[in-house]
C-alpha cells in the first residue's frame, strides 16, 4: 500500500519527465512491421491446400487424382496416337472429334470438382459459439415430448422431422443436409461424399462439376472401348486373326484391358449418381438409409425432393450456383485502429497502477501476442507455443477473434492426424478392391466411395471393414 | 466493407453484446432467417422495423435462389460449355449478394447506426446467422 502511494506520488512528475522510449516503443515498432494484409485462406483453419493464392482450393491428401488424371491422359492419349489414324482412314473423321469433345469436357470437370470449394461451411467465430453454447444450456431450448440427446436440434421441413446435429469442431449447429468431413475437417453442405478418385469432397457446390465428369468419362470410356474394339476387328479382317492385330497395335491392347475394367464401374457409377439426382438424395443420404425407411421409421420420405424427377434433376444440375462462403481470396480484418487505441490507452494507466517490472513485462506481452499473428504463416503449422502466450491476452486486446479460433483448430487438429492417415491407407484398398467387387457384381456400385463422417456411429454392416 | 462517418463512430464505441439471429429451416435448406424479434432489441429498435428489415432480406435470398427459366438458361449454357462461363461471368447469385450487401450498407446507415446498432452481411458469416452488434448507448452524431 506504502508502495502504492509513493509512485502515486512520484506519478505526476513522470508523466512529465520525457521517459519517451517505453511508450513510443511499441508503436514505431508496430509500424515498422511490414504491413502485409494476410488473406483469408492463409488462416483457414480446415485441412486444406490452397494454390494461386487462393484461386484453387484441394484437399489435403490428394488422393489418387494424380492416378486418375495419369489413366485419363494416357488412354486417351495412346487412342489419339494409335488408333484414330486408322479409324480416320477406315471410317470416318468424326471420330477423334467426337473423342476431343469428350476428353476436353472429362479433363476440364475433372479439375474443377478437384479444384472448387464443395460447399464448405465456415467455422463459427467465438462470439456465435459462444451464443449457442447460451442456448444449449438452456433447457428451454430443446424441443418437446421425448428428451433428445444434447447437442442435437428439431426442426420440421415439408411435415418431416429432422434433426441438426451440433458439431464440435466447427461449432455450429450443422443445416440440414450438412455433414462434417473428417478427412479435409469442414462441415460440407448438402455433402455427397469425399471422392479420392478426385482428391476432394463433393458437395453443393461442386456435385455438378462431379457428375458431369462422371458422365462424360463413362460416354469416353464406351467411346474408346468401341472404338478400339473395332479398331481390332477391322485389322482382324482378311484371315489375318486378332493376334496379329493385337501385335501390330499393342497400345490398342492396353487401352481394351483399362477400358473394359472402367467401363463397368463407371458406367454403374454414372447410373447410379442420375438416379440420385432423379431424387434428389445424397450418396451420405442413401448409404445411410435416411429416407427409405430402413432407420425403423415408416412414414419417412425425402423431404428435400420436389416429387417430380425433372424438377430434382434441373434444381441439382441447373440450379444457381451458389457462392463459396470462405472468402478465400478476402483480406483477414487486422483490426488495427481497434488494437492500437487500447494500448494508448493501457500505458499511461499501467504506470499509474503498477511498477516498471511489472509494466515491462505486459509489454513484452503485448509484443509477443502480435508476433506469433503476423509471423506465422503456414495455418497448418501448428503453433504449439503460441497458445501459452496467447491465452491470457484476450482481455488485453479486445477484438481478436482470430486468435482463438486459431488455437482451438490448432489443438483438435493435432489430435486427428494419426486417425486421418489411417483411415486414407484403409480407404485406398478399399477403393481398388470395391471396383474390382463392382465389376462382378452389383448393379449399385457406390461402395468404390466412402462418405466420410466425423461423428456418426456407421450403422451399416458393409461398412465395418472400413474400420 | 465500406465504411462511412457515421458508421466509423460507431467501430470507435465499446461494443456492449451481439445478438444471433439463425437461420429458419422450416422450408427446406434455402437461405431464410428467422424473423423472430430478439428480446435484446426490444429497448432500441422498433418491432416492426426490425422485421420489415429481416423480411426484405428473406426476400432477396429467395430471389437469389429461385429456380426459375433465368437460373436453368444460366446452367444448362453452363454445362454446355463445360462450366467455363463461371470463370467469365458473374453469376444470378453473385449479382444478388451485391444487392443484398447495398441494401444492408443502406439500412445501417438510415436506420441501425442511429440507434446504436450495427448489421452483419450474413456472408461474411458463411450465410449462418445475421449478427446485429449491440453498442454502448452513447449519443453518436449520425450523418
Amino acid at each position: 500500500m506504502m508502495k502504492n502511494r509513493e509512485y502515486q506520488q512520484i506519478d505526476p512528475q513522470a508523466l512529465a519527465t520525457p521517459t519517451p522510449t517505453p511508450p513510443p516503443r511499441p508503436l514505431p515498432e508496430h509500424d515498422l512491421k511490414p504491413k502485409r494484409a494476410r488473406r483469408k485462406w492463409e488462416v483457414f483453419p480446415g485441412k486444406n491446400r490452397f494454390y494461386c493464392d487462393g484461386r484453387i482450393i484441394v484437399a489435403r491428401q490428394s488422393g489418387v487424382l494424380p492416378l486418375t488424371l495419369g489413366l485419363i491422359l494416357l488412354t486417351s492419349g495412346l487412342f489419339f496416337v494409335f488408333d484414330c489414324p486408322f479409324l480416320v482412314k477406315h471410317l470416318t473423321s468424326c471420330i477423334p472429334a467426337i473423342g476431343g469433345v469428350l476428353f476436353v469436357f472429362v479433363v476440364i470437370s475433372l479439375f474443377q470438382t478437384s479444384f472448387t470449394d464443395p460447399g464448405i461451411l465456415p467455422r463459427a467465430t467465438p462470439e456465435e459459439a459462444a451464443d449457442i453454447e447460451k442456448q444449449i444450456d438452456n433447457p428451454t431450448g430443446s424441443s418437446s415430448s421425448y428428451r433428445p440427446p444434447p447437442r442435437t436440434k428439431e426442426v420440421i421441413i415439408n411435415q418431416q422431422v429432422v434433426k441438426l446435429k451440433y458439431c464440435f469442431t466447427c461449432k455450429i449447429f450443422r443445416p440440414p443436409r450438412t455433414s462434417h468431413c473428417s478427412l479435409c475437417d469442414n462441415c460440407v453442405e448438402r455433402f455427397d461424399h469425399h471422392c479420392p478418385w478426385v482428391g476432394n469432397c463433393v458437395g453443393k457446390r461442386n456435385y455438378r462439376f462431379f457428375y458431369t465428369f462422371v458422365v462424360s468419362l463413362s460416354f469416353l470410356t464406351a467411346f474408346i472401348f468401341g472404338c478400339v474394339t473395332t479398331h481390332l476387328a477391322l485389322r482382324s479382317q482378311g484371315g489375318n486373326g486378332l493376334v496379329f492385330a493385337l501385335q501390330a497395335s499393342p497400345a490398342s491392347a492396353l487401352e481394351l484391358v483399362v477400358c473394359f475394367f472402367s467401363v463397368w464401374s463407371i458406367l454403374g457409377l454414372s447410373g447410379f449418381h442420375t438416379y440420385l439426382v432423379a431424387a434428389n438424395l445424397t450418396t451420405n443420404e442413401d448409404i445411410k438409409g435416411s429416407w427409405s425407411g430402413k432407420s425403423g421409421n415408416e412414414d419417412v420420405g425425402n423431404p428435400y425432393s420436389y416429387n417430380s424427377m425433372i424438377k430434382n434433376c434441373c434444381s441439382v444440375l441447373c440450379g444457381p450456383m451458389p457462392p463459396s462462403l470462405i472468402d478465400r481470396r478476402g483480406f483477414v480484418p487486422s483490426d488495427d485502429s481497434v488494437q492500437t487505441s487500447p494500448v494508448e490507452v493501457k500505458l499511461p494507466a499501467a504506470k499509474n497502477d503498477i511498477n516498471m517490472c511489472t509494466h515491462g513485462t505486459k509489454g513484452l506481452l503485448e509484443t509477443a501476442s502480435r508476433s506469433p499473428l503476423l509471423t506465422s504463416s503456414c495455418p497448418q503449422a501448428k503453433p504449439q507455443a503460441a497458445p501459452a502466450v496467447l491465452e491470457p491476452l484476450p482481455e488485453v486486446t479486445p477484438s481478436p477473434a482470430l486468435e482463438p479460433a486459431k488455437t482451438t483448430a490448432g489443438r483438435q487438429s493435432t489430435s486427428t492426424p494419426h486417425k486421418h492417415h489411417s483411415h486414407h491407407r484403409s480407404k485406398g484398398k478399399q477403393a481398388s478392391h470395391h471396383t474390382h467387387k463392382t465389376s462382378n457384381s452389383s448393379p449399385r456400385p457406390h461402395h468404390s466411395h466412402s462418405s466420410r463422417r466425423k461423428d456418426s456411429k456407421n450403422r451399416d454392416p458393409k461398412f465395418s471393414s472400413l474400420r | 466493407m465500406a465504411e462511412t462517418h457515421s458508421l466509423q463512430d460507431l467501430r470507435q464505441a465499446a461494443v456492449a453484446s451481439k445478438v444471433f439471429v439463425q437461420r429458419d429451416y422450416a422450408s427446406g435448406t434455402i437461405c431464410k432467417f428467422q424473423t423472430k424479434f430478439p428480446a435484446e432489441l426490444e429497448s432500441r429498435i422498433d418491432k416492426q422495423q426490425f422485421e420489415e428489415t429481416m423480411q426484405t432480406l428473406n426476400n432477396l435470398y429467395a430471389e437469389a435462389e429461385k429456380l426459375g427459366g433465368r437460373s436453368y438458361l444460366e446452367g444448362c449454357l453452363a454445362c454446355l460449355t463445360a462450366y467455363t462461363i463461371f470463370l467469365c461471368m458473374e453469376t444470378h447469385y453473385e449479382k444478388v449478394l451485391k444487392k443484398i450487401a447495398k441494401y444492408i450498407q443502406e439500412q445501417n446507415e438510415k436506420i441501425f447506426a442511429p440507434l446504436g446498432l450495427l448489421l452483419t452481411d450474413p456472408i461474411e458469416r458463411g450465410l449462418r446467422v445475421v449478427e446485429i452488434t449491440i453498442f454502448e448507448d452513447r449519443s453518436i452524431g449520425s450523418r
